[in-house]
């Protein structure tokens, strides 16, 4: 499929796979129509229909082309609005493969670059073979390292690490004392109990809600099927996230392209000395075309696990991180009462964590040379007790570092030394 | 880190700006409050006019206390900005950090000859803002920091 001037097209099955469910129904309301079973009048329309529907997607693959060159990528798409799209390899924070269920029966995977920069969009090349997707990765990734020769890259031979993996026992138990598995539970214990007492009452409700109780039960579903069996892998192009139970997903993060890395420990969770670990990564997902699932920047490094196996992930991720955080001032109890008990900070030369979050325990640590500002912040009660915040902003949607309800000459103090430290971090790296 | 940085302020104008701006929004409130309120008697318009007035006057207290707290200061590697009265904030951004600067003038500031310029970086929370910087200021600290920000650049 390539044409004489490097310009390639995609898969051409990629319309009947983009079209996900749709597909799924357009053959659902196709069969009976095949087997006879309906009348011809209405077969008509139907056919002309999907024909319709087929022919725009063959039209949007037919003007759909993609090509490397040099340290760019270059997409090409749209029939009556043109656009040409150049995504600079030096730019890309991670590179995910995703291969949805429809996906894996046509044997094709859809690529995806994340950008950092200003604009911050993300190529999509959906869907490619399956067997171009991990050379064509392995060579964007060398590109994007900078690479001369690309093609060395893919000889050498690629030395994997397992970081972590999920057990898949672990993960359910996890979801049903999350937030929406305990929702999902109550919803379902709602329903069998009013199934045995009040059978019409029920039938009702749940004709009524079914929008709503199948939405929760997405929820969990979801969850469950990103994270079944994430495994961690430090390979030589970065971290790779790999999981998925249906649609499978393949996640590379840079080396060194870790904006912030963030610890949570749900109330429910800190009783069974389980946390969950993310990372997030730069870019400011607002792409046209993009679901939730793809928008999100945070992803997570170890969905759940003991405190045990985060601070092994943590060594990987942030070697040089602080290891013991200071409390502020009791009196900031009464500017923060309910977080007043988790509120801490530390620092390294290199890095600075932050932790808070009374039911939602959260701990935020920032590599210091990934620091994009720093900003005091002083609100009218916490001059009356003497107190201010540090805010240590990156370039990551999710995650900033906070050092809240400190003393002002402590705050004062931090701040001076962070703008040193960061500065000094970054000339290093 | 206040002491040993020389701190500029906005132009004097910004406040005539304000106040005008001010002045505007005070004198529509003043004639809505009297004709609404004459349909209710001549004591409930007094009153409204008075209440409008009342809300004017301190709008135009809060402005001038927050644009004399606005400033800012150039120092080696980095811009600071101060503002805020209520919520008194203190931001260091690098100019190595800087991904584009605008300056923007609305009719109003425009017709005063002032710009506001703002610093953005990768962060969609840094807050780097400078408004009722007079026209030849805010083109030369466009330039610098454009300048400042090219030599000292750095990656995401």
């Amino acid at each position: 499929m390539t044409e004489p001037d490097g310009w390639r097209r995609l898969h051409p099955l990629s319309p009947i796979v983009r079209g996900g469910r749709g597909t799924i129904a357009i053959a659902v309301i196709l069969l009976p129509t095949v087997f006879g079973a309906r009348r011809p009048s209405n077969t008509a329309i139907e056919l002309a229909a999907v024909a319709a529907i087929v022919g725009l997607g063959f039209v949007s693959w037919l003007v759909t082309r993609w090509r490397v060159d040099g340290d760019d990528l270059r997409i090409e798409t749209g029939l009556i609005r043109r656009q040409s799209l150049r995504f600079p390899l030096s730019q890309v924070q991670a590179v995910d493969v995703v291969r949805p269920g429809l996906a894996r029966i046509f044997r094709v995977a859809e690529l995806r670059l994340r950008m950092g920069g200003a604009t911050g969009k993300t190529a999509r090349l959906a869907y490619l073979h399956e067997r171009e997707v991990d050379p064509l990765r392995d060579r964007l990734l060398a590109l994007a390292r900078g690479t001369a020769h690309a093609d060395e890259a893919q000889e050498s031979p690629r030395d994997e690490r397992v970081l972590a993996t999920l057990p898949t026992g672990r993960l359910v138990a996890s979801i049903l004392i999350s937030d929406v598995g305990i929702m999902a539970e109550a919803v379902l214990v709602g329903l069998v109990l009013g199934i045995v007492f009040a059978p019409s009452a029920a039938a009702g409700i749940a004709s009524g809600g079914a929008v709503w109780i199948l939405s929760v039960f997405q929820l969990v579903w979801r969850r469950f099927n990103q994270e079944y069996r994430l495994t961690v892998v430090e390979a030589a192009d970065g971290l790779v996230l790999r999981g998925g139970l249906v649609a499978l997903t393949a996640e590379t993060i840079r080396p060194g392209r870790v904006q912030a890395v963030r610890m949570v420990e749900p109330i429910a969770w800190r009783l069974l000395g389980w946390c969950r670990l993310e990372v997030d990564i730069a870019g400011r997902q607002r792409s046209e075309g993009e679901g939730r699932a793809q928008r999100r920047s945070l992803r997570a490094v170890l969905p759940v696990g003991s405190r045990a196996v985060a601070e092994e992930l943590l060594d990987h991720l942030l070697p040089d991180r602080p290891r013991e955080q200071t409390r502020p001032p009791r009196r900031a109890r009464w500017k923060s009462p309910l977080r007043y008990r988790m509120l801490a900070w530390g620092r390294t030369p290199t890095c600075v964590a932050t932790t808070s979050g009374r039911v939602r325990r959260a701990t935020n640590w920032v590599p210091l040379e990934k620091a994009q500002s720093l900003r005091r912040v002083q609100g009218p009660l916490q001059r009356r007790l003497r107190l201010a915040s540090v805010h240590v902003d990156t370039a990551g949607r999710n995650v900033h570092a906070v050092i809240r309800d400190r003393d002002v000459d402590e705050a004062n103090g931090a701040l001076e030394e962070l703008v040193a430290s960061a500065e000094a971090a970054r000339r290093a790296s | 880190m206040d002491s040993s940085v020389s701190w500029r302020v906005p132009s004097p104008r910004l406040l005539a700006v304000r106040r005008v701006q001010v002045a505007v929004v005070t004198v529509a409130a003043i004639v809505a409050a009297a004709v609404l309120g004459s349909r209710a008697g001549a004591a409930v318009a007094a009153g409204a006019v008075v209440g409008a007035l009342v809300l004017g006057i301190a709008a135009e207290w809060f402005v001038r206390r927050r644009i004399a707290a606005w400033g800012y200061a150039e120092r080696e590697d980095d811009l600071l900005v101060r503002r805020g009265v209520m919520f008194s904030r203190l931001s260091v951004v690098p100019y190595g950090r800087m991904q584009f600067i605008d300056v923007t003038a609305g009719p109003v500031e425009r017709s005063f000859g002032l710009a506001t310029v703002r610093m953005h970086t990768a962060a969609a929370a840094s807050d780097a803002r400078i408004p009722g910087l007079p026209r030849d200021e805010a083109a030369r600290l466009r330039d610098r920091l454009a300048e400042l920000g090219e030599a000292q650049a750095a990656g995401i």
